[in-house]
């Protein structure tokens, strides 16, 4: 009985011996003639008819994708057919990918899932291909006509079952796109894929339950307003038996200047926590005037891992609430996905935010001129302002007993352009930053291998496959200069990479950037530091003497 | 099969073109399919692009590829994160023109004790470049017969082409080249087993006829002379709607000019598009402005979203209990 995930030293055999595409080695037939198998470790559960039936969505019903019958609804292919098609007349996106691509095949090893794998249909050219295959065939005249001549096939349950599994081994990272000499972005085939799946009732629930969560209570993780106000007040207390500084953060309120969004996972999860204690202590470092609030209570959107309108519906609390508590503009935390719609999407979908004003930090008076219309502003930017006009009081010494490298997420580096901000603050609150090596980092840089709703814990075999692009860009920095943290500004990243590098690099933890600002943070009234916001011991140094290295 | 069944039609093409010809079809091949294929070529063409752009592009979706615009004092890339019009217009212009996104291309390889390494691989940038302006240049070239004074742009790029000055009549660089490149670009989705696979007849056909292309207009040049001055009239004919098929240019004369004919015909409904496609791509043609300027989606849809309002009714005991404001005591 195999285990999920393999044992390491299976996979790592697996990688060294067993013949593989990745390796040059040919499967000995065509993709399409590759059956499709379910097994433990590389399905998600489906998701459960209450919360199918509280989304009002298609079919809602028990199965399993194991199983051989998905019980589909009768007429499901046309469903499926018709919502293309009205896709192809919405999304150019969509239409264009359908057509031009000319399988040069320079995306073909660029995707995390088919270096993990070396798996044929995680080349992001065939995982378009299977849609692509269905589209000739029902939409293109040669397809009509030429059929498996020209590579279409025509709709059928196993495709739609090929399609579960491959849209799901997708993160919508959009690293093959930076490679595409037309641009051609795999995530835009996957959000229509999963577009049509979820038409068809097949739905995972790491995903959906999520939705319907963050639908009624505002957050993903479905935790009512009291208790996200009595988890937020004990992280609170922790900071002040830490530090012996007070931090009062206020929720809902009315009036307050910044309304600050976050991934639920900051507040819930560990290592998370630690993240949102450091934003507290900044807050309270240089006085800012903000509100959280229990509605607006996620800032991650898993209705973008479901389709467009879900995305809209989800986001809509962010603006909504804004407008209520009358605040002038809003600061987000950090997280992946977050970022994608917030600057690529939020705008287009639920603006004009003409409520509010145009950020400016009233720390610095700083005008955040690039979130003029969106009023919305990351909050790496925000704080490499903060510090670039030298407003904080940083010790980076105590985080001297970390060795840190920097994991750009792919929203955030290929979805908005944001490389050097995080670098910044990471250089000015820790003194030991490595890079990994070229070809993984920055717009090049490959997903934790669990985003896009992915990081659930049936599904570990294939998650650990995914993330092994990465986890090897990190061993290489382990061994060289004895990395021991990896820092990431994503909250998928700091659920889903802890568990990758205890599978793959065992002794190196994950951090959010503002876990390290909150540790170097030199606060008014505090208490002599000696353990770091995990209550890890801090490297002995003075404490007098300079508190801060030049910047670079 | 996937090669074997374009390889057949394209020669089936040529035979078709020698055999009518053979055969006293001067008229059909010279004159009617010319302009049919033509015709084609022009309304198929359109009519993608139109198809395509009725399609609208609902959200701002660049792939950054560098530092976006951000604080004053942070370097921001243009050219791969542009954030607005001239940036896009300098990052459409390196990729149409030099095939930027290419120029990346990176192989990687699992090492022997399961590390993942990554090589740069520009070979197939090169062979991409070197065919494309190959191409472009040949065409260009061809303008000669279209006119009875040679334009004096056609006559440098002549020149320049010609460089060599070996073989006569001059071998033509560009000639060489495309060969190569093409006959690489066959090669090398037969020669790796990720391209064998990903590879579709459709890919092989417009490579096998283009190449026929080459090698007829190529043995027209430098082995089997045929008479440029029957050529001429008939492009004259042509360009002028007063076309008379003339007698004898020479049977590889309308093989050459017949698989251009199929070249133009096929073009619009395949893969080929690319070269119109590739301007319209979301991904690249948008500037990464949209937290400073709003971008429309025209079918923006209406979404029933849960209000605070209806959030407040479920939770307002517990709230009111837990100290959070209201809005509503009872």
């Amino acid at each position: 009985m195999k285990t999920n995930p393999p044992e390491l030293s299976e996979l790592t055999a697996e990688y060294e011996l067993a013949p593989s595409l990745l390796k040059g080695d040919s499967p000995g037939r065509e993709w399409l003639d590759i059956p499709v198998v379910f097994q433990d470790g590389n399905w998600c559960h489906a998701a459960k008819p209450d919360v199918i039936e509280s989304l009002g969505f298609n079919n809602p019903r028990k199965w399993s994708p194991e199983n051989e019958d998905w019980q589909l609804e009768k007429g499901w292919q046309k469903i499926v057919l018709d919502g293309m098609k009205e896709r192809l007349g919405q999304f150019r996106s969509f239409k264009l990918f359908m057509d031009i691509c000319v399988r040069c095949g320079a995306c073909s090893d660029k995707c995390h899932f088919f270096l993990g794998s070396g798996d044929p249909k995680n080349m992001p050219v065939v995982r378009a291909e299977l849609l692509r295959s269905v589209y000739r065939h029902e939409f293109t005249w040669s397809g009509k006509l030429l059929k498996g001549i020209v590579g279409a096939r025509p709709l059928t349950e196993e495709v739609l079952k090929e399609w579960f599994m491959y849209f799901h081994q997708c993160t919508e990272c959009r690293r093959c796109s930076v490679f595409c000499p037309f641009g051609i972005d795999t995530a835009e085939v996957t959000l229509v894929g999963r577009e049509l799946l979820n038409l068809a009732g097949a739905n995972i629930n790491w995903i959906s339950k999520p939705v319907s969560d963050s639908t009624r209570t505002g957050n993903h993780l479905g935790i009512e307003p009291h208790t996200f106000k009595s988890v937020v007040e004990s992280l609170a207390e922790d900071i002040e038996d830490q530090t012996g500084v007070t931090v009062n953060p206020t929720f809902n309120r009315k009036g307050a200047e910044i309304l600050f969004i976050t991934p639920s996972g900051d507040i819930f999860g560990d290592p998370g926590i630690y993240t949102m204690m450091g934003y507290m202590i900044l807050f309270e470092h240089i006085g800012l005037d903000y509100t959280l609030s229990t509605y607006a209570s996620e800032g991650g959107n898993f209705g973008y891992f479901t389709s467009n309108q879900t995305t809209k519906k989800l986001n809509a609390k962010m603006y909504h609430e804004a407008e209520r508590l009358g605040v002038k503009w809003i600061l987000g935390g950090e997280c992946g996905h977050m970022w994608r719609v917030v600057h690529q999407y939020m705008d287009t979908m639920n603006g004009p935010a003409d409520f509010l004003e145009e950020p400016f930090s009233p720390i610095t008076g700083t005008k955040f001129r690039n979130a003029t219309s969106t009023k919305m502003v990351h909050i790496a930017e925000f704080t490499a302002d903060l510090i670039h006009q030298d407003k904080l009081k940083l010790d980076p010494r105590r985080n001297d007993h970390l060795k840190t490298t920097f994991h750009d997420s792919c929203n955030i580096a290929r979805g908005m352009g944001m490389l050097e901000e995080p670098r910044y603050v990471l250089r000015n609150v820790c003194n030991s930053f490595n890079e990994m090596p070229e070809h993984t980092i920055r717009e090049e840089t490959f997903c934790c291998g669990s985003g896009s709703g992915l990081n659930t814990d049936e599904y570990m075999d294939i998650r650990m496959r995914g993330g092994f692009p990465r986890a090897s860009a990190v061993k290489h920095v382990k061994d060289k200069y004895d990395v021991n943290a990896l820092v990431a500004i994503c909250a998928i990243d700091r659920a889903s990479l802890p568990p990758l590098m205890n599978y793959w690099n065992p002794g190196v933890s994950v951090y959010g950037l503002h876990e390290l600002v909150g540790n170097a943070l030199v606060m008014e009234g505090e208490n002599e530091r000696t353990e770091d916001l995990r209550e890890d011991e801090m490297v002995d140094f003075e404490p007098e003497g300079p508190v801060r290295e030049e910047d670079e | 099969m996937k090669v074997i069944y374009p390889l057949i039609a394209v020669v089936f093409l040529g035979a078709i073109a020698f055999a009518g010809v053979s055969a006293g079809l001067d008229y059909l091949f010279g004159v009617i399919i010319p302009y049919f294929s033509l015709l084609i070529f022009l309304v198929g063409f359109i009519w993608r692009i139109y198809d395509w752009v009725k399609s609208p592009v609902p959200f701002r979706i660049p792939t950054t590829c560098g530092q976006a615009k951000s604080l004053e004092w942070i370097k921001k890339d243009e050219l791969e994160s542009p954030s607005g019009f001239w940036g896009v217009v300098g990052r459409m212009s390196l990729e149409v023109l030099f095939f930027r996104s290419l120029f990346r291309n990176t192989k990687a390889e699992m090492t022997p004790n399961a590390n993942l390494a990554y090589g740069s691989s520009k070979w197939l940038w090169i062979a991409g470049l070197v065919f494309h302006w190959s191409l472009l240049v040949i065409v260009l070239r061809h303008y000669r017969f279209f006119l009875s004074a040679v334009p004096g742009f056609v006559e440098m790029l002549e020149s320049t082409d010609g460089f060599l000055q070996v073989t006569l009549p001059t071998l033509y660089i560009t000639d060489l080249l495309v060969v190569l490149s093409a006959t690489f670009l066959v090669l090398r989705r037969l020669a790796s087993a990720q391209m064998r696979i990903i590879s579709l007849s459709t890919d092989y056909f417009p490579l096998f006829l283009i190449l026929a292309i080459v090698f007829s207009g190529i043995s027209m040049r430098y082995l089997e002379k045929v008479d440029i001055v029957a050529v001429k009239l008939l492009i004259h004919g042509l360009t002028s709607f007063s076309a008379e098929a003339p007698g004898e240019i020479g049977a590889i004369f309308y093989v050459h000019l017949f698989l251009v004919c199929v070249l133009a015909m096929y073009f619009p409904s395949s893969k080929l598009m690319h070269m119109g496609g590739v301007f319209l791509s979301p991904t690249r043609n948008l500037a990464n402005n949209s937290r400073e300027k709003r971008h429309i989606n025209p079918w923006n849809p209406e979404v029933k979203i849960r209000t605070y309002a209806e959030y407040e009714d479920e939770f307002r005991e517990k709230m009111i209990k837990a100290d959070l404001p209201v809005e509503k005591t009872e």
